[in-house]
């Protein structure tokens, strides 16, 4: 099987000190699809998606049992180099996060960081990059501005061409759309279409309807455990769990 | 009960629109006091210094007691040489810490590195003076400039480690997360994307620092001593403005009063050229960042 781009976790807990957030969770992401994820506030699908890149190593007192794989290897092994694998899982916060930086700098900060220093490539990747983010077109004139002075919306498609730069794997966000308008998350979810078929995407949502229009399976958590995971036609037509049925039809949450 | 209350309103609320209307105009009161000492000093310092400002006060050397003219070039080349060499050991040693305060110590050590800090900041300078004097004077047998800087710069530690901390500390998580999750190791993410972040406040405290202590005179008087020629080397004696003033000031010659009060009028406006110089740079790179 192809484990590039892959995800596995296996009875994972996950712990806030005392605070138990993550229940024997379980599931697979495959490679090339979009895994949504919904759930009340607090449910732990923050936490889940920051297990995949150790984002959560950055707060102290926190602790993970349990097995999670990327592409096949354990990534909570002590020989897992932390920085290369949040190289392979990149991520797109709820809070666009340009660096106070130029645009094309904004892009080309990962790439030199790896130790690339040929300009010509770094170009190449910088314009691949906002292409393929569905931004060149309107900052192709501009690319020594400030990224601060972008859009909510360009910004958040800035980190997006930020993080696919450096070739990843994996491409995790964390409820990427929460602070843009209709428009501008109509474009976020339209490239999301055209990334999957290069990369895997998890993506942290409370808009059901954008999982539903986006997802190939969708992952429903509450208090920390995973209530229900599946291919999202079945998850938002035929639910098997009644809790699933009733967060979905919105009698609460 | 509601008409109680209503009742005690109504028969209150002439007494307190008095005591608003008092208020603000004790308060309008203080601030007027703040810009009229200011003011004072000023046009004090104006109108006795302005008739020795010429040209040869920045162009010419001292002149010995009794020739008239003459002017401090070698006090106001001493005061940025020492302003220099405060910057070399203040700037490092200051910024470093603040940052590792801010993104690397536990709670606890900075805590006490703050608190510490904090009590540095409230030592007289004529201490930090005795100090460089011990420390750096006496093993090189000599005043010299070195010793002068390296007084002002420890002076300067703990100003710019409490200001930079702070500004490193406001740089938003999510920028440092963002950093980190791009596969960028942690110090790469502090150097080029925390501090440019936090670069014009700490910008700002810096030369706060600076204008504080350009014009500190006790420090000096153990270590850079003062000189009335021109200093060739950092090993020797050098002059400084602060001290060029105090020693004119307390001299029995009306001339070298002038002198003094000129001396003065130039510290002053060297303060306020740095921090206009700073305002500017911040303000011209919050327009770049905000894309105006």
């Amino acid at each position: 099987m192809n484990t590039k781009g892959s995800i596995s976790v296996k009875n994972l807990n996950f712990y806030y000190g005392e605070q138990h957030a993550l229940k024997n969770v379980s599931m697979t992401v495959e490679p090339n699809k979009i895994v949504a994820m919904i759930g009340p506030s607090g449910c732990g699908k923050s936490t889940l998606i920051r297990v995949f890149n150790r984002m959560n190593d950055l707060i102290p007192s926190t602790r993970v049992e349990g097995e999670v794989l990327v592409d096949g290897k354990d990534i909570y092994d002590k020989n897992m180099d932390v920085v290369s694998l949040r190289r392979r899982v990149g991520m797109v916060f709820q809070k666009s996060t340009p660096f106070p930086k130029s645009i094309h700098d904004n892009i080309a900060y990962g790439l030199k960081i790896v130790g690339i220093k040929d300009h010509r490539i770094i170009s190449e990747t910088v314009e691949k990059s906002l292409r393929r983010a569905a931004l060149w077109d309107e900052v192709k004139d501009h690319l020594n501005k400030s990224a601060m002075s972008l859009s909510g919306g360009q910004q958040q498609r800035l980190c997006i061409a930020r993080a696919i730069a450096v070739d990843p794997e994996i491409i995790l966000m964390d409820e990427p759309c929460s602070a843009l308008d209709p428009i501008a998350t109509a474009r976020i979810e339209e490239l999301m279409g055209t990334l999957k078929e290069e990369y895997t995407i998890v993506i942290v949502t409370h808009n059901m309807q954008q999982a539903a229009r986006v997802s190939d399976k969708t992952a429903f958590l509450m208090h920390g455990q995973i209530i229900e995971f599946s291919k999202t036609t079945d998850f938002f037509t035929k639910p098997s769990n009644k809790i699933t049925e009733d967060y979905i039809t919105g009698r609460f949450g | 009960m509601k008409d109680t209350i209503h009742a005690a309103f109504e028969r209150t609320r002439q007494r307190r629109a008095v005591w608003d209307k008092i208020m603000v105009y004790v308060l309008t009161l203080c601030a007027i006091g703040v810009l009229f000492i200011l003011f004072n000093i000023l046009t004090h310092l104006f109108i006795q210094g302005v008739t020795s400002l010429n040209w040869d006060f920045f162009t010419h050397l001292p002149k010995p007691v009794g020739e008239k003219g003459g002017g401090m070039a070698n006090g106001i080349a001493g005061t940025f040489t020492l302003l220099g060499l405060a910057i070399c050991i203040g700037v490092p040693i200051g910024l470093g810490s603040g940052v590792y305060l801010s993104e690397y110590a536990d709670l606890k050590f900075a805590h006490l590195v703050r608190f510490m800090a904090d009590v540095m900041n409230g030592i007289p300078s004529i201490v930090y003076g005795i100090f460089a004097y011990i420390v750096c004077v006496l093993p090189m047998k000599g005043f010299s400039a070195l010793s002068g800087g390296f007084a002002l710069g420890i002076m300067m530690i703990p100003m710019i480690t409490r200001t930079s901390e702070q500004f490193v500390r406001m740089v938003p998580a999510q920028l440092r997360e963002a950093g980190l999750a791009l596969g960028v190791p942690k110090w790469r993410v502090t150097l080029d994307i925390v501090l440019p972040a936090a670069l014009a406040g700490i910008t700002t405290g810096v030369m706060v620092s600076l204008a504080r202590v350009a014009g500190e005179t006790a420090p000096l008087l153990f270590t850079a001593f003062g000189n009335r020629n021109w200093q060739h080397s950092l090993t020797q004696p050098i002059a400084a403005l602060p001290l060029q003033i105090f020693s004119y000031a307390i001299s029995p010659f009306d001339d070298w009063h002038r002198q003094a009060w000129a001396g003065a009028i130039v510290l002053i406006l060297l303060v306020l050229m740095i921090n206009g110089w700073a305002q500017f740079y911040v303000m011209r790179r919050n327009r770049w960042s905000s894309g105006k």
